[in-house]
């Protein structure tokens, strides 16, 4: 055999993950969907018709125009306009971008501090990981919606603590998670090695242990951000949530519900759409995810 | 048993305790209770006495356990809104969320097992991958804008259900209950679907997943050797088993669906404790929230204690792991 023939492909963990990915059509799309979404969000201040914030172009006489219908400042308003005369196709657009950028935002967040609990409780064991965990019971036995609930009674509305309560009420999934699976780790014996090299402790949980729990944890930080998403237009939905002054998603649609018993029906129903089609992306994706990186249904 | 019972109970007081101190701490040392109650035109000898006659020059710890100790005798305050007791605000919109509650687990029940035993006995057929593609579904579809929907669809265009409130209310044991009475089934319909929504479609995954992981056990195969029909097997035998994980989480949903009432009561303005803390928080009225707190607290608790024997009288397992 040469040294110069060919090199087989080698079959890397992350080549068969995307190959298994693949084999579903639903979970393709769904990813192509979502970077759709996501495009839009990014790009909403360029491609968006309308600044929906800026009140200058706003005309109240523009307010509740049907789909399809074109304003006083001459721009087609395709999904129709809310009561402020506010084009909605523009709004959604916009209220992407805060949806995306909480519901994102706070599951990286709650994963970044999960998962180092999760790894230290699992690592330390003893007391620590009794009192982590004990900690993360408490917190899985109150359902997320009553949790954030009361802490933005206390905390008030705002981008920002809305962020604070849905990583206060997410935490606890990705250290479950993460410790489930650090403690089949921590027993392997390329730890035992890292130990016995006296490697800092640090690097053992960041570098050796971290990198072998993540399957799971991708599958639960995919899952965690759509749920964020639906939590935060929930709470914005309630009046607890994001501002008026930066709608999101769940704002948007509250804005509509007194007009709906009209049966001006869009101002809820579009952005309701929107929402819809970004979490069952994601939820297709992780779904997907799932089973390629489960090895109980491995044949 | 009776150990591990204790132990449990143990648990619960515990959380209890740190619960209450939680909602305490967070309600009363994060905003200053004297600016809502004291008018502000009031002088400082008047301050000083409302402020001694509420116990708030008492340390910090002291304030709270007058707070514990007046919670022991269900005093959890008066709303200043309604100029009532809270708790008896809360005990009187109890029922409402309680029948919504039962309501939308009965009808997750009766339409997620049927269609999870199908999709798992069944995984390849077409109406099963639609099943588990409807599933995702109910995932992902936003409580609070179907039940938009709802209404739009069912009480504004089609004009068949009335789309707010509880309608008429039948008494039976001196509580007023909406399914007694013909026009209140026909309120509680579309908030029951809206709240079972998510419910149904864990059922079915509960139940599919069941299935699938039983199906391939050795009892079940021996069972389907021995020549039980079908029917036996799938539903003495696999049956049985999935039902472990399916009581626990439904169980366990029981809570959740009370706390995610919260947002169906907002929708179809259905008079229950989820509307109240809603309106409560918006007005800040504090004693309210503090009671609704503690009220969930301890129901939540009751609830998890509740599955857990539960569980360990459907689960043998626990039972051994416990006593070893």
């Amino acid at each position: 055999m040469s040294a110069t023939a060919a090199v087989p492909q080698v079959e890397t963990p992350f080549r068969r993950f995307v190959s298994e990915f693949c084999a579903s059509p639903l979970a393709v799309g769904g990813l192509v969907v979502f970077a759709i979404i996501a495009l839009v969000a990014i790009l909403a201040p360029w491609i968006a018709p309308q600044d929906p914030y800026d009140l200058a172009v706003l005309d109240i006489m523009d307010g509740r125009l049907e789909p399809g219908s074109v304003g006083g400042s001459g721009i087609t308003h395709w999904l129709g306009t809310d009561d402020q005369g506010r084009d909605m196709l523009s709004g959604i657009m916009y209220g992407l971008r805060i949806s995306l950028l909480v519901g994102v935002g706070s599951a990286l967040i709650a994963c970044l501090v999960g998962a180092s609990l999760g790894l230290l409780a699992a690592y330390a064991g003893g007391r620590t990981d009794t009192m982590i965990m004990r900690l993360v019971d408490l917190q899985l036995s109150f359902p997320t919606i009553l949790a954030a609930l009361m802490i933005l009674a206390f905390l008030g509305k705002g981008i920002f603590n809305v962020v604070i309560a849905l990583v206060i009420v997410e935490w606890a999934y990705y250290a479950r998670t993460v410790r489930g699976s650090a403690l089949v780790e921590r027993r392997r014996e390329y730890i035992e090695a890292a130990m016995c090299l006296a490697l800092p402790t640090r690097r053992i949980l960041f570098n050796h242990l971290l990198p072998n729990c993540l399957p799971p944890l991708i599958v639960v930080g995919t899952m965690q951000i759509a749920r964020a998403i639906a939590l935060e237009a929930t709470l914005s939905f309630l009046g607890l949530g994001v501002p008026i002054t930066e709608p999101s998603l769940g704002l948007l649609i509250a804005n509509g519900y007194e007009y709906m018993l009209s049966g001006k029906y869009w101002i809820s129903f579009y952005p309701g759409i929107a929402l819809l089609i970004t979490i069952v992306a994601i939820n297709l994706m992780g779904d997907q995810m799932r089973d390629v990186l489960n090895p109980r249904l491995k044949k | 048993m009776a150990l591990y019972l204790l132990r449990r109970l143990m648990q619960s007081g515990f959380v209890l305790v740190a619960m209450s101190l939680l909602v305490f701490l967070g309600v009363y040392a994060v905003g200053d209770p004297i600016e809502i109650l004291i008018s502000p035109d009031a002088d400082q000898i008047e301050k000083e006495r409302a402020i001694r006659a509420l116990g708030l020059d008492l340390p910090l710890w002291q304030q709270y356990l007058v707070f514990v100790g007046k919670a022991l005798q269900g005093d959890l305050g008066r709303s200043f809104v309604f100029n009532e007791p809270a708790i008896q605000l809360i005990l009187q919109r109890m029922p409402a969320t309680l029948e919504l509650a039962f309501g939308s687990m009965f009808l997750s029940i009766l339409i997620g097992l049927p269609l999870g035993l199908y999709a798992g006995l069944r995984p390849n057929r077409a109406l099963s991958k639609g099943i588990m593609a409807g599933s995702i579904l109910g995932f992902s579809l936003p409580t609070f804008w179907v039940g938009l929907m709802l209404i739009m669809v069912f009480a504004v265009q089609l004009g068949w259900l009335p789309s707010t409130g509880r309608g008429d209310t039948a008494l039976l044991f001196g509580i007023p209950w909406s399914f007694l009475t013909l026009d209140g089934l026909s309120h509680i319909l579309l908030p029951a679907i809206n709240l079972s929504l998510f419910k149904i479609s864990l059922v079915i995954r509960l139940t599919r997943a069941g299935v699938r992981e039983t199906m391939l056990m050795d009892y079940v195969k021996f069972a389907r050797a021995k020549g039980l029909s079908p029917f036996r097997v799938t539903f003495v035998h696999v049956f049985k088993n999935i039902m472990i994980p399916v009581v626990t989480v439904v169980g366990l949903e029981l809570g959740g669906t009370i706390a995610f009432s919260v947002v169906t009561e907002s929708v179809f303005a259905w008079p229950g404790m989820g509307k109240l803390i809603i309106d409560s928080i918006n007005v800040l009225d504090r004693p309210v929230i503090v009671a609704y707190l503690m009220m969930i607290v301890l129901m939540f608790i009751i609830i998890n204690l509740a599955v857990d024997i539960l569980y360990t009288v459907l689960d043998p397992r626990v039972r051994l792991e416990a006593k070893a």
